[in-house]
C-alpha cells in the first residue's frame, strides 16, 4: 500500500521526465564558445539559457555578476553549461576545457553543446556527477525569440500575490519560462560596447537600442501629468462647491446623461495624468488604451464641429428646430382630435374622453408657447452649445439625445399621465372585483381573505365597480397610445447611448497592438519541428500564438457608467399591462425605486 | 524520422489520407488531410449564382443586380476558404511538452493550440449519439486542478474531418504509446 502511494505520489506531481529541455535563443546560434547563463528549472526538467559569455573570463568574477544579477531581478541565474562553436575542425583541446570548467562551476546536470561550422545539428550532451541511472537522457532543443519572449505577455495573467505555493508549482511550463526572460530585462542592457568583464551574447548584445522620440515623450509626460493633474483638481474642486449641490440644480444634473459623460471623462483623465507608475501589465493597457479612447474621441468631435461650423449648418439647424417642434406639437393634436372622435372605429366614452382630450390639447397649448417665448435665443444657445462638441464625439452625442428629451418632454409628461390614470384605475378595479366576491387584501398577511360586507357596501361598491370597468376602454387607449410615443423616444435614445458606450469602452489601443505587435498579447506557444537528423536532437521552434481579436476586446474593455436594464421580457410587459412607469436606463449609482 | 500514410474514410464517406511521421522517440505527428475544394463544385456554385443573377437581371433590367452577383460570389469564395474549409487537422504530440493540434485551411491559414503535457489526463475514445448515428471521435481529457482524479475539460479531435473508428484507433495507438512514456517515472526520484 505505501508502495502504491509512493508511486502515486511520484506519477502526479510534476511528472519527473527522463527528458531533458533545454530553450535555446536563437540570436546566440552564431555566437563565439562560451558557457552558458539561465535558470535551470528542476521540476520541468528543462534549461532556460538566457546568455553566453565569452572567453577570456575570471570565474570569480563571473560568480560574482550571476549573484548581483540574481539579488536585483530575483531570478535563479546560474551557469549551466559549455557553447562550443567551432568554425574550422573540431578542436581538441577546447571541448576538453569546457569540461573542465564543469568543475569550476558546479551544475547538475552540466549541459555542453556543440556546433560544428555552419551545420544546423548540433550535438547535445549532458555530464552527470550523480551518475545514479545511467539511463540515456533524451534532449529537446526549443530555439526561442528572445526579444518576443521578453516583450510578450501571457493570457490569462497569473496574479502572483494571490497564488500560493502549490500553485506556484502546478503553474504552467511556460508562464515560468516566459517570467523568466521577462525578468532578466537587466540582463539585456550590458552590450558589446561596455568595459566590463564579462562579455556577454544575447539578443541585444550588438548594441542597445532606444527611441529618441520615446525618450523626449517619456521625459515631457511628467511636467504634463503634473500640469494637468493641478488643473483636473480644480475642476473637481469647482464641480464639488456646494453652489451646484442645491436641490433643483442636482437633479438637473442627475437626469442630464451630457453631465454623466462629462464625469466619466474627467475621471479617466485623472487616471491617466496620475504620476504612479503602473504596476503591472493589466493596469498599463488600460491607462494606454483611455488615452487613445480619449484622443479617438477629441479627434472625431473637432471634426464633427469643423463640419458643423463649415457653411454654417449650425444656424440651419437651428432654424429647422422650432419649426419641427411646432411639427410635432400639430401632429400631437392631430393626434388627439382623432383619439376624440372614434379611433379606429371604437366608441369611446364622450365625457371622459372630452375631458381627457381638453387635458392634454390646453398642456400642448402650453408647451408651444414657451417654445415660441425661447425662439430668439435658440440660435445663439445652440451655437455655444454646438462648441461643446470640441470636447469629444460622446460629449456631442449626449447633448444630441438630451435635446431629444428636452423636445419630447410633452410625451414624456403625456406618459406619466396616462400611466397614472390607467395603474390607479386597474387598483381599483382589482379591489372592487375582490369586493363584488366578497373578498379583501389582508394587509398584515398580505394575503386575501373573505370579509362580510355591509348591503350598503355591497351597493356602492358593485357600482363604483361598473363604471371603472365601462370607463377602462377609453382609459386604455390613452394609455395605450402614449407608451407607444414614450417607447419610440426611449428608443432613440437607446440608440444614442449605445453609440456612446461603444466608443466609451473599446479598447482601441489593445486592438492596434494586437494588429500590429501581435507578439505582445500571447494566448499560448505553438511549435514547430524543424529538420531532424538521426542522432541528434530533437530541434523544436517555439513561437508565440497571438490571442484572438474577441478575446483581446472582452479582456481589455473599459468599464462604463451605465447598465443595461434587467428587466427580461416578461417583467416588462408585466409593468406595463398594471401600468407601472418604467425607466429604461439606470445608471450605476442611482438609488433603485 | 519514418513517415508513412494510409488512406481512410471519414463518417461521412468522403476519402482521409492519415499520415503519420515520427520525428524522434517521444515526438510524433498525426496528419489528416481532407480532399481540397474540387473545381467541379466550384465552376457549378458560380454558375448557379451567375445564372440566378442573369435571370433576375432579365425582369428587372437593373445591371447592379449583375455587379453585385460577381461581387458576393468574390466575397463568399474568400470567406469559405479562409473561414470554413479545412484541408488539413494535424496533431503533434510531444511527450514532456504537450500536445498541439492544428487545423489548416484552404487560404493557407492555421489555427493552433498548444496544451501543455501537465493538464492532459489522458486521450480517449468517446461515442456519442448525434440524431439517429453514434459517432465515434477522440478526444483529450485534461486535468481539474482541484480533483486529482475528476477530468475539468474535453477538447474533441479531428472535428471536422470526422474519421471512422479506424483511423481513430491507428491515432489513439500513437498517442498511448506516447503517453506511456510519461507514466514510467523514475523509481529513484520518489522511494527513498
Amino acid at each position: 500500500m505505501r508502495g502504491v502511494r509512493l508511486q502515486e505520489v511520484c506519477c502526479s506531481s510534476g511528472i519527473a521526465d527522463m527528458v531533458l529541455k533545454v530553450f535555446f535563443p536563437s540570436c546566440c546560434s552564431s555566437a563565439e564558445s562560451g558557457i552558458l547563463i539561465g535558470r535551470w528549472i528542476s521540476e520541468q526538467n528543462s534549461a532556460v539559457i538566457l546568455a553566453v559569455v565569452h572567453f577570456p573570463f575570471i570565474p570569480v568574477q563571473v560568480k560574482q555578476f550571476l549573484s548581483e544579477l540574481q539579488r536585483v531581478t530575483k531570478v535563479n541565474v546560474s551557469v549551466l553549461g559549455s557553447w562550443n562553436n567551432s568554425k574550422q575542425e573540431k578542436e581538441e583541446s577546447l571541448s576538453e576545457f569546457l569540461e573542465d570548467l564543469g568543475t569550476i562551476f558546479s551544475h547538475e546536470p552540466w549541459i555542453q553543446i556543440s556546433k560544428e561550422g555552419d551545420s544546423k545539428f548540433w550535438s547535445c550532451s549532458t555530464l552527470q556527477k550523480r551518475s545514479n541511472n545511467h539511463r540515456e537522457e533524451e534532449i529537446i532543443l526549443v530555439y526561442y525569440d528572445q526579444r518576443k519572449v521578453m516583450l510578450s505577455c501571457l493570457h490569462p495573467p497569473l496574479d502572483t500575490a494571490a497564488s500560493t505555493a502549490q500553485e506556484a508549482e502546478d503553474a504552467s511550463r511556460l508562464s515560468a519560462i516566459f517570467d523568466t526572460v521577462a525578468k532578466s530585462k537587466v540582463l539585456f542592457m550590458t552590450d558589446k560596447y561596455d568595459d566590463g568583464p564579462i562579455k556577454l551574447t544575447h539578443w541585444q548584445s550588438d548594441g542597445v537600442e532606444a527611441s529618441i522620440i520615446v525618450e523626449l515623450m517619456k521625459q515631457a509626460s511628467v511636467p504634463t501629468c503634473m500640469l494637468l493633474t493641478f488643473l483636473l483638481s480644480l475642476i473637481s474642486g469647482a464641480c464639488k462647491s456646494r453652489m451646484l449641490k442645491f436641490w433643483p440644480l442636482s437633479f438637473l444634473w442627475s437626469k442630464l446623461s451630457t453631465c454623466e459623460q462629462l464625469a466619466h471623462r474627467l475621471q479617466h483623465l485623472q487616471v491617466i495624468s496620475s504620476n504612479k507608475k503602473a504596476q503591472n501589465q493589466t493596469q498599463l493597457m488600460r491607462k494606454a488604451n483611455i488615452f487613445v479612447s480619449l484622443l479617438i474621441d477629441v479627434a472625431l468631435g473637432i471634426l464633427l464641429m469643423s463640419w458643423l461650423y463649415r457653411k454654417n449648418r449650425i444656424g440651419h439647424l437651428a432654424d429647422t428646430l422650432i419649426p419641427v417642434a411646432d411639427r410635432v406639437a400639430e401632429e400631437l393634436q392631430d393626434l388627439l382630435q382623432w383619439l376624440m372622435g372614434a379611433p379606429a372605429g371604437l366608441k369611446m366614452n364622450r365625457a371622459l374622453d372630452q375631458v381627457l382630450g381638453r387635458f392634454f390639447l390646453y398642456h400642448i397649448h402650453l408647451w408651444i408657447s414657451y417654445i415660441h417665448l425661447m425662439s430668439p435665443f435658440i440660435e445663439m444657445i445652440l451655437w455655444y452649445v454646438g462648441l461643446s462638441a470640441c470636447l469629444g464625439l460622446t460629449v456631442a452625442l449626449c447633448i444630441l439625445s438630451d435635446i431629444v428629451a428636452l423636445l419630447t418632454f410633452h410625451i414624456y409628461c403625456f406618459y406619466v399621465y396616462g400611466a397614472r390614470l390607467y395603474c390607479l384605475k386597474i387598483y381599483g378595479l382589482s379591489s372592487l372585483w375582490r369586493l363584488f366576491r366578497g373578498k379583501k387584501w389582508n394587509v398584515l398577511r398580505q394575503r386575501v381573505d373573505s370579509c362580510s360586507y355591509d348591503l350598503d357596501q355591497l351597493f356602492i361598491g358593485t357600482l363604483l365597480f361598473t363604471i371603472l370597468l365601462f370607463l377602462l376602454p377609453t382609459t386604455a387607449l390613452y394609455y395605450l397610445v402614449f407608451t407607444l410615443l414614450r417607447l419610440l423616444v426611449v428608443i432613440v435614445q437607446g440608440l444614442i447611448h449605445l453609440l456612446v458606450d461603444l466608443v466609451d469602452s473599446l479598447p482601441l489601443y489593445s486592438i492596434i497592438l494586437r494588429l500590429c505587435r501581435s507578439y505582445r498579447l500571447a494566448a499560448g506557444v505553438k511549435f514547430r519541428v524543424l529538420e531532424q537528423q538521426d542522432g541528434k536532437p530533437l530541434r523544436l521552434l517555439m513561437q508565440i500564438n497571438p490571442l484572438s481579436y474577441g478575446s483581446v476586446v472582452q479582456t481589455y474593455r473599459l468599464p462604463t457608467y451605465s447598465c443595461y436594464p434587467k428587466d427580461s421580457w416578461t417583467s416588462l410587459c408585466k409593468k406595463l399591462f398594471l401600468g407601472e412607469l418604467i425607466y429604461p436606463w439606470k445608471h450605476k449609482g442611482e438609488k433603485q425605486d | 524520422m519514418q513517415s508513412q500514410e494510409r488512406p481512410f474514410r471519414s463518417a461521412s464517406g468522403e476519402p482521409l489520407a492519415l499520415r503519420r511521421r515520427q520525428h524522434s522517440a517521444s515526438c510524433r505527428e498525426l496528419a489528416l488531410r481532407r480532399p481540397r475544394l474540387q473545381l467541379r463544385s466550384l465552376s457549378a456554385v458560380t454558375s448557379a449564382v451567375w445564372l440566378a443573377a442573369y435571370g433576375v437581371f432579365v425582369l428587372s433590367e437593373n445591371s447592379m443586380v449583375l455587379s453585385a452577383a460577381i461581387f458576393i460570389t468574390l466575397v463568399g469564395l474568400i470567406i469559405y476558404l479562409h473561414f470554413v474549409k479545412i484541408d488539413q487537422e494535424s496533431l503533434l504530440v510531444i511527450g514532456s511538452l504537450g500536445i498541439q493540434l492544428t487545423s489548416s485551411y484552404a487560404s493557407g491559414k492555421e489555427s493552433t493550440t498548444f496544451i501543455e503535457m501537465s493538464r492532459v489526463k489522458d486521450v480517449v475514445i468517446n461515442e456519442a449519439i448525434y440524431m439517429q448515428k453514434v459517432i465515434y471521435y477522440l478526444c483529450i481529457l485534461l486535468k481539474d486542478p482541484q480533483d486529482p482524479q475528476g477530468v475539468s475539460e474535453v477538447v474533441p479531435l479531428f472535428q471536422s474531418s470526422q474519421p471512422r473508428l479506424d483511423c481513430l484507433m491507428e491515432v489513439y495507438k500513437s498517442c498511448q504509446e506516447i503517453l506511456d512514456q510519461r507514466k514510467e517515472a523514475p523509481q529513484s526520484s520518489g522511494i527513498k
